[in-house]
């Protein structure tokens, strides 16, 4: 199991590289000169010559790239162009944000996901399962960010619930929650749904009832853990489009996270910052792989390593 | 023939699938007794119904299956009249199951060590380490080698032979007093085959338990069992003990069985497959369900079921030959031993 994850460690390696050049060639692939566009469009030459010096503009491209790798290990990303305050001081802030807003979402879905699966499963094609499994379709097709604008018609201006925007205190939490977390609850369920039904026909689930296994045990401790397997992959996958998910969500709460900060730096064409959300989000995105791979492991022994 | 105890008596045991409306009966009206510390095999082609009838017994049949009739008096308490919670503490416990699929019939999320607690366990109440002691003492008593470490270690790390030891081993955890071996052996390699047949045996002498012996292989049948339940068609149509059955059987069905399988005891000049084919469910004939394979049927046997009757020396024929009914050649021989020379 250690060599296991050292070498999934190693193998993360060449990934990152890749993810870096491309954050980097983010400044280089855009039309026009870094520094002009660092400037300002009536800027002096002056200025832009003394940008260049500064950015290092004029060195190779190999070494302005390892410039700014070791930067970035540090997580030094320069000075946002809008306010020339470090780049850290917008994101870290933002990040925890988006970060609380993720991870709330992926519980709430993982929770509900599973519940609503198992009990479709263990009901199949009673009125709980159909209903679950309408519910499922419907949460899965609908768009968040209109879910979201429905629920604040709802919850917030009809009923007064909910505040309809903002991030920190309960009351504003539980909208965006819903909202972000919903399609991947859907999907988890499903997946748990036609899962267990696989497994709860396997043989071993018969040898485990011929054992004198209560039918309870039957499901949540032999069925389910076999059932989870695929699921685990799919919790994973869920949690990368919910990081993309969270710009809209975002948008749409008013929630000062790094979603609308991305968004509001490109329009700014904010670089430095650009660089640091994307870079961030793409190594979560590529350290939360790693962890599903890991607990898919753990989950399923017979999985042949190479 | 002595009057032994019997420790199940299967009585008209009626089991059926329900499928979009159509009953599919795949165990129509099946007896036959256990007698106390033997061996029953129970012999049938492919879809006659033994599994179906094996699992009833310990009420294993999931929807859409349905037992619909019969009595199952096990130690002379019928386990149809038990609630959920009363089967379950036969399960596992005084009647055990062992089945075709070793390799499938493990969890694979589980070490073979915690799958064999877990009948203790339940059963006896047995921690963690006492059951990790036993386990580890019936993975030796099933001859698996170094059991310390297999105790530890998942399905995937043994083979299919050890698998079918572990799933033995597990069956006896809580010293059943009848093993029902559903084709333990067919998944396996010849030699394995041979190994956990003599294993079984050896552990029904140890223990004492009573055995039901599922096969479609007449060879096991010779090397395993004290009585025979011929199936066909969901339905028994031969019971006898194992010599009589092999020397003088008398169902035209268990004498082709026997004609189509090659023997060491008697020379045959040829093996001779049983012609035609088994009904589909839907189809099946009105009178005998053998009938339209068989080479003595009749207008009777093709229009009327027989019933399973006694013959006398605890054996049992459902077939029009052996009643006063008959209306074929009354001189029918359906076994001919002199097409075969006795051979010592
Ligand atoms: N899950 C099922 N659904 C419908 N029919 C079934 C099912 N399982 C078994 N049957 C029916 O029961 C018959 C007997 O099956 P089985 O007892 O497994 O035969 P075997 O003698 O080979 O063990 C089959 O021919 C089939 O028609
Ligand atoms: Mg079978």
């Amino acid at each position: 199991m250690t060599t296991f994850i050292i070498r999934r460690l190693l193998q993360l390696i060449p990934v990152l590289i890749g993810v870096t050049i491309l954050v980097f060639s983010l400044m280089h692939l855009t039309p026009g000169n870094p520094a002009m566009i660092l400037a300002g469009e009536n800027a002096p030459d002056a200025t832009v010559q003394a940008i260049e010096q500064r950015l290092g503009l004029n060195d190779p491209l190999p070494i302005q790239y390892f410039n700014f790798l070791a930067d970035a290990i540090r997580l030094d990303f320069g000075v946002s162009m809008r306010d020339n305050l470090p780049v850290a001081d917008h994101v870290m802030p933002r990040f925890w944000v988006t970060l609380e807003l993720a991870i709330y979402s992926t519980i709430f879905s993982i929770f509900l996901g599973l519940i609503a699966g198992i009990v479709s499963a263990v009901r199949q094609y009673t009125i709980s399962d159909i209903s679950i499994m309408i519910v499922a379709l419907f949460g899965l097709s609908m768009p968040n960010f209109w879910l979201g604008l429905m629920l604040i018609q709802y919850f917030s201006i009809n009923l007064g619930w909910f505040d309809p925007t903002g991030w920190g205190s309960p009351n504003q939490l539980v909208l965006p929650i819903i909202t972000l977390g919903t399609a991947g609850a859907a999907i988890i369920a499903r997946m748990t749904r036609s899962s267990m039904l696989d497994v709860i026909q396997q043989d071993y689930i018969r040898t485990a009832r011929a054992k004198g296994v209560r039918e309870r045990y039957v499901v949540y401790k032999h069925a389910l853990k076999n059932a989870l397997i695929p699921v685990v992959t799919v919790i994973g996958l869920q949690f990368g489009a919910l990081l993309a998910g969270t710009v809209l969500t975002e948008t749409v709460f008013a929630i000062n996270g790094m979603g609308r900060l991305l968004i509001d730096s490109i329009q700014a064409r904010d670089f430095p910052v650009v660089q640091a959300c994307v870079l961030i989000i793409a190594v979560i995105f590529v350290l939360v792989n790693l962890i599903v791979d890991i607990s898919y492991r753990l989950l399923n022994k017979r999985i042949d390593l190479d | 023939m002595k009057q032994e105890e019997n420790i199940l008596e299967v009585k008209d045991l009626r089991t059926s699938f329900f499928i979009e409306g159509e009953e599919v009966k795949a165990v129509d009206g099946v007896t036959f007794d256990v007698p106390k510390g033997q061996t029953l095999g129970i012999v049938g082609e492919s879809g006659s119904g033994k599994s179906i009838s094996a699992l009833s017994i310990l009420q294993l049949i999931g929807h859409p299956g349905k037992i619909v009739g019969g009595e199952i008096n096990f130690k002379g308490e019928n386990l149809l009249d038990f609630s959920e919670k009363q089967i379950r503490q036969i399960r596992g416990n005084k009647i055990s199951m062992i089945f075709q699929e070793p390799m499938t019939s493990l969890n694979p999320t589980y070490t073979v060590g915690q799958q064999i607690r877990e009948a203790l366990k339940i059963h006896q109440g047995l921690g963690k380490q006492k059951g990790t002691d036993k386990a580890i003492e019936l993975l030796e008593l099933v001859g698996i080698p170094s059991p310390q470490k297999r105790v530890t270690q998942y399905p995937f790390e043994l083979s299919g032979g050890m698998r079918q030891r572990v799933m033995i081993a597990m069956a006896l955890a809580c010293n059943p007093e009848l093993l029902i071996a559903d084709e333990p052996t067919t998944a396996l390699d010849v030699t394995i085959q041979a190994q956990i047949l003599e294993l079984i045996k050896e552990l029904q002498q140890e223990i004492g338990m009573s055995v039901i012996m599922i096969t479609h292989d007449l060879g096991v049948v010779a090397e395993t069992c004290d009585y025979v339940a011929v199936m066909y068609c969901g339905k028994v149509v031969e019971y006898a003990d194992v010599r009589t059955l092999f020397k003088n059987p008398r169902h035209p069905y268990t004498v082709g069985l026997l004609n189509s399988l090659p023997r060491s005891d008697v020379d045959q000049e040829e093996l001779i497959p049983i012609k035609g084919t088994v009904p589909p469910p839907h189809d099946m004939p009105e009178g005998c369900r053998f009938a339209p394979r068989c080479p003595f049927a009749t207008d009777l046997c093709h229009n009327h079921l027989p019933e399973l009757k006694d013959v006398g020396d605890g054996e049992q024929i459902r077939c029009w030959i052996y009643t006063d009914e008959w209306d074929g050649d009354p001189e029918v021989k359906v076994y001919e031993p002199e097409r075969t020379s006795e051979n010592k």
